[in-house]
């Protein structure tokens, strides 16, 4: 080993060593340039698609509210809280996250391993739940957790308001009621923004809005939250003590047509809607025609009264209180003699109705009907409307003609009838049956002449007196116009002989409604006269609505003569 | 025109502190290059810098006090070194501290101490010291014995196991052997064996061992997984471009999709945000670094010292490569931290250890003549 050749063994090794050196400083440069040059772009874009995002805004659906402006239906954001099982959380951050938000822990860890073992990348944790327990949630963070934020509509109300306001689906969108019908109206359009966010989906900031979101606009309905309570609570009352099969009551205001109530038996509690069955969401009210019994009355006498043949104090003979036609048998309860138009409402005789119907034109009858909406959807838009039945006066037949009169062989919603009873109530004028608060006075129609309205509005008094049908209608203080009817349920057997659909339409008070109201209760067990089990409702209702509304009395009995009796605003 | 001077110039940082002021400064530049990149990997937590900083005065220190002991010095200390450093290793093994998996502490009341770290100084020290007694290159029993110097310590870290460690500690060894002239014909043997072994080495590895490398082989096998680092670190890089997004305006840092990007990934960090220009201003800093060492290596006056220095260099130099070759997907994820930049502890102050080494070395000739 000469000292040359360790020399030059020397000099070689520093050779060996600066060119690897080199060659690995070459390789990083290289390398380097390729990603920071070459394929720059395409890792820019790669880095964008990991932290920007277009996520959309939520947009705040609007409020229901009544005509005072109390909510009936409000959307409050809430959050809903998701993980994508790929993200490889430990179970001691999943176990956390599921005591944090009070979830089963065994099950949610069995959940996440399932999800993940098949593949799935979303996985809900728990919807619909507090902003601020989202966000502290989102402050453990766990791996692949995010938010989302939903709107959670709520009904102040419960179910006092159910089948009117109907419901939203879990993505807030109308599904039902007014909810679906002015679902347009209501909905806002959601936004879109450009976001910037973390590994854990959490955004960091706002990089530029793409579109604002427009928030949904309120509805101001014409419901009246006070009376809407009295008349749920009333028909409830009603509907468990008869225990019948449902209910509905509709109350109108015959001044402009606007619906101040509705409600039905059974009901569903739309706050809490997952348990229910869907036949409970029906608003009966509108949705189911009945053959409407002896309140039709006061529209064949309306014909009546047109047709000039007959004044309110035209006598009809009802004989011994039943007669035959066309092999058919039509009677009374009791045998009333010889009687006058009023009476004929008074005591409600089928024999008088039907014996005034068949020497009326069939046209001009038909007319009258159909002048006061029946057998026609009416303008509420509500969804599922039924338009009834009302046949064309063509393919009457005289026996057709006569059980019309009162009230079988056509078929009604409790709406047509309120709103038909809304033009006995206003001159004849009616307006078309509304949920929305009009901004101004809406355009009204002369359905009937006003004197024939004024008329009948007068005679139908009579039914609420002690003598009348519907003397449990009476509402104290005021005086009452309005008609009861009881009719056989149809059945899929024909005419049931002790099932009854029971019926009070009326007017409150008679000398200038201010509210119209119809009770009806279906199959009711035990009494089931409409002046039984359907006037009491009415008269509830009505007394309420009436003190609510501050309606001056226009029936103040004059209990004494005395210095202030004269003062007394008599009727 | 040969001019008498003192090897050690004049100045007062060499002659009284035995620094070498190119060394000093380089490595002054490359501390504060980290601190700044640090700062911004941190997500802004001055804490975290704070840390460091403390560390680095700690590791400047150790620096600092190594270069004052003269190479001859070292020498004679390094048998006792490379056999305490072996006696710690096995106490490792028997009564380690476990942590991450593995069991490479030893506690001592206050701190945790990790003999591994010692073992990649005293592994090249002990080999440089065999031959500074011996005829170079070295042939025969000298070499099997300077192998099995390399070995044994290397075996007993993989064992923790710390692959990665063991296998840095071998190169430090190896680089002394390769440098002190091995025959190349020996170093292809070597090279051929290895290639040979490496299904055997497969067959031992642990899984995620395997996984890095298949990641390696095709990043996108498992997006999600194993592949994720390399793959977010590789866009985190090139999204930076040749100007880079500017400090503390990272995306893949700042928005959490980088991991590790304090300690192993902290050159991704610097590359997205200062882009090419930085990523050559580093290289060449690092490339400074290196070739100080390698000068001082030629310079040494014994073997001992020179086989040293130029083990320490290349030591150096290999942490470099291999972590920004890691970061930009060149070779497979091993857990090599960036020197003096990455966020970290006892490595850092090994690291100032060897160049107070390579001052020392630098700083202690002697006035005289080959």
């Amino acid at each position: 080993m000469s000292k040359r050749q360790q020399s030059k063994d020397f000099h070689g090794r520093r050779r060996t060593v600066l060119g690897l050196l080199g060659l690995g400083g070459a390789a990083l440069l290289v390398r380097d340039i390729d990603l920071q040059v070459v394929d720059a772009s395409f890792l820019r874009g790669q880095g964008n698609a990991r932290h920007l995002r277009v996520v959309p805004i939520a947009a705040h659906r609007g409020m229901i509210l009544d005509r005072n402006h109390k909510p009936l239906a409000i959307s409050s954001p809430v959050d809903s809280v998701w993980l994508d099982p790929q993200a490889n959380a430990t179970e001691a951050q999943l176990r956390a996250l599921a005591e944090h938000l009070g979830i089963g822990v065994a099950a949610f860890l069995q959940r996440v391993r399932t999800a993940k073992a098949q593949g799935l990348e979303f996985l809900w944790v728990r919807r619909l739940i507090p902003p601020s327990l989202g966000k502290s949630s989102q402050a453990l963070a766990v791996p692949g957790v995010a938010l989302m934020r939903e709107y959670k509509r709520f009904y102040p109300l419960g179910e006092v308001g159910s089948h009117v306001l109907g419901f939203t689906d879990i993505d807030d969108q109308g599904q039902d009621g007014l909810e679906l019908e002015f679902n347009d109206w209501m909905r806002g359009r959601p936004g879109a923004k450009r976001v910037v966010q973390n590994l854990y989906g959490q955004i960091v900031e706002d990089v530029d809005l793409i579109r604002p979101a427009r928030p949904g606009r309120n509805l101001i309905t014409s419901i009246d939250e006070r009376i809407q309570y009295l008349a749920y609570r009333s028909l409830k009352a009603m509907a468990v003590r008869s225990r019948a099969h449902a209910a509905s009551i509709v109350v109108m205001d015959p001044r402009n047509g606007t619906i101040v109530a509705m409600a039905d038996q059974p009901v569903f509690n739309p706050n809490t809607r997952a348990d229910y069955k869907t036949s409970l969401y029906k608003n009966r009210a509108v949705t189911d025609a009945y053959e409407p019994g002896s309140t039709m009355k006061p529209f064949t006498l309306a014909a009546a009264l047109m047709s000039g043949k007959y004044t309110p104090r035209s006598k009809i003979n009802t004989g011994p209180g039943w007669y035959m036609l066309d092999g058919h048998e039509i009677k009374d309860d009791v045998a009333l003699g010889t009687i006058d138009l009023t009476q004929v409402l008074e005591f409600s005789s089928n024999v008088a109705a039907s014996k005034i119907a068949i020497t009326l034109p069939p046209k001009l009858m038909w007319s009258v009907f159909n002048a006061v909406g029946f057998g026609q959807l009416t303008h509420s838009g509500f969804p599922g409307e039924s338009s009834g039945v009302l046949h064309p006066w063509t393919q009457w037949k005289q026996i057709n003609q006569a059980t019309m009169a009162y009230g079988y062989g056509i078929a009604v919603t409790a709406l047509q009838l309120a709103q038909a009873y809304c033009a006995l109530a206003h001159g004849g004028v009616q307006y078309p049956a509304t949920f929305v608060q009009p901004d101004r006075h809406p355009h009204g129609r002369q359905a009937l002449p006003r004197q024939v309205a004024d008329t009948l509005r007068y005679m139908l008094r009579s039914v609420v007196t002690p003598q009348g049908t519907g003397y449990a209608a009476r509402v104290p203080g005021y005086t009452v116009a309005g008609k009861t009817g009881t009719a056989h349920r149809l059945t899929n057997r024909g005419y049931a002989d002790n099932e009854y659909t029971a019926v009070f339409a009326g007017m409150v008070p008679a000398s200038n409604p201010r509210l119209v109201a119809v009770v009806v209760i279906e199959a009711p067990q035990g009494e089931y006269f409409g002046g039984q089990v359907a006037a009491p409702v009415f008269s509830e209702v009505m007394s309420g609505a009436m003190r609510l509304l501050d309606v001056p009395p226009d029936d103040v009995p004059v209990v004494s003569a005395g210095p202030f009796s004269s003062g007394g605003s008599g009727a | 025109m040969p001019r008498i001077e003192d090897p050690n110039g004049s100045g007062l940082l060499r002659r009284r502190l035995h620094l070498d002021g190119w060394l000093l400064a380089a490595l002054l530049a490359l501390i504060g290059v980290g601190l700044i990149i640090l700062y911004s990997a941190s997500g802004g937590h001055i804490s975290v810098v704070y840390r460091q900083i403390t560390r680095l005065v700690l590791g400047v220190g150790v620096m600092f006090l190594v270069a004052q002991i003269a190479s001859y010095h070292l020498r004679r200390l390094t048998p006792w070194l490379y056999f305490a450093g072996l006696a710690l290793l096995m106490l490792v093994l028997i009564k380690g501290e476990v942590g991450m998996g593995a069991q490479r502490w030893l506690s001592l009341g206050v701190v945790r101490f990790q003999p591994s770290e010692l073992m990649k100084l005293a592994v090249p020290m002990a080999v440089a010291w065999l031959f500074s007694e011996r005829p170079l290159p070295p042939r025969g029993r000298d070499l099997f014995i300077a192998i099995l110097v390399v070995v044994v310590p290397a075996i007993l870290i993989a064992k923790e196991p710390d692959l990665g460690t063991a296998l840095l500690v071998a190169m430090a060894g190896s680089f002394v052997i390769f440098l002190a002239g091995i025959r190349y014909r020996y170093l292809f043997g070597f090279f051929v064996s290895i290639l040979a072994a490496l299904p055997v080495l497969w067959h031992f590895m642990h899984g995620y061992q395997r996984n890095r490398v298949l990641t390696f082989i095709n990043p996108e096998r498992d997006p999600l997984g194993t592949g994720y680092h390399i793959m977010q670190s590789m866009i985190a890089v090139g999204s930076g471009g040749i100007y880079g997004k500017g400090w503390l305006n990272g995306t893949q840092a700042q928005l959490d999709f980088l991991p590790e990007r304090s300690t192993d990934f902290i050159f991704s960090v610097f590359g997205e945000e200062f882009g090419l220009l930085g990523a050559i201003f580093l290289l060449g800093l690092y490339a400074f670094v290196i070739l100080r060492g390698l000068i001082i290596a030629v310079n040494a006056q014994d073997s001992y010292s020179r086989l040293l220095a130029g083990s320490i260099s290349l030591t150096f130099s290999v942490y470099v490569l291999v972590n920004i070759g890691m970061v930009i997907g060149l070779l497979p994820v091993v857990g090599v931290p960036l020197p003096l930049i990455s966020y970290g502890g006892t490595s850092m102050v090994t690291l100032m250890a060897a160049f107070g080494m390579l001052m020392s070395i630098q700083t202690h000739r002697r006035l005289v003549a080959h």
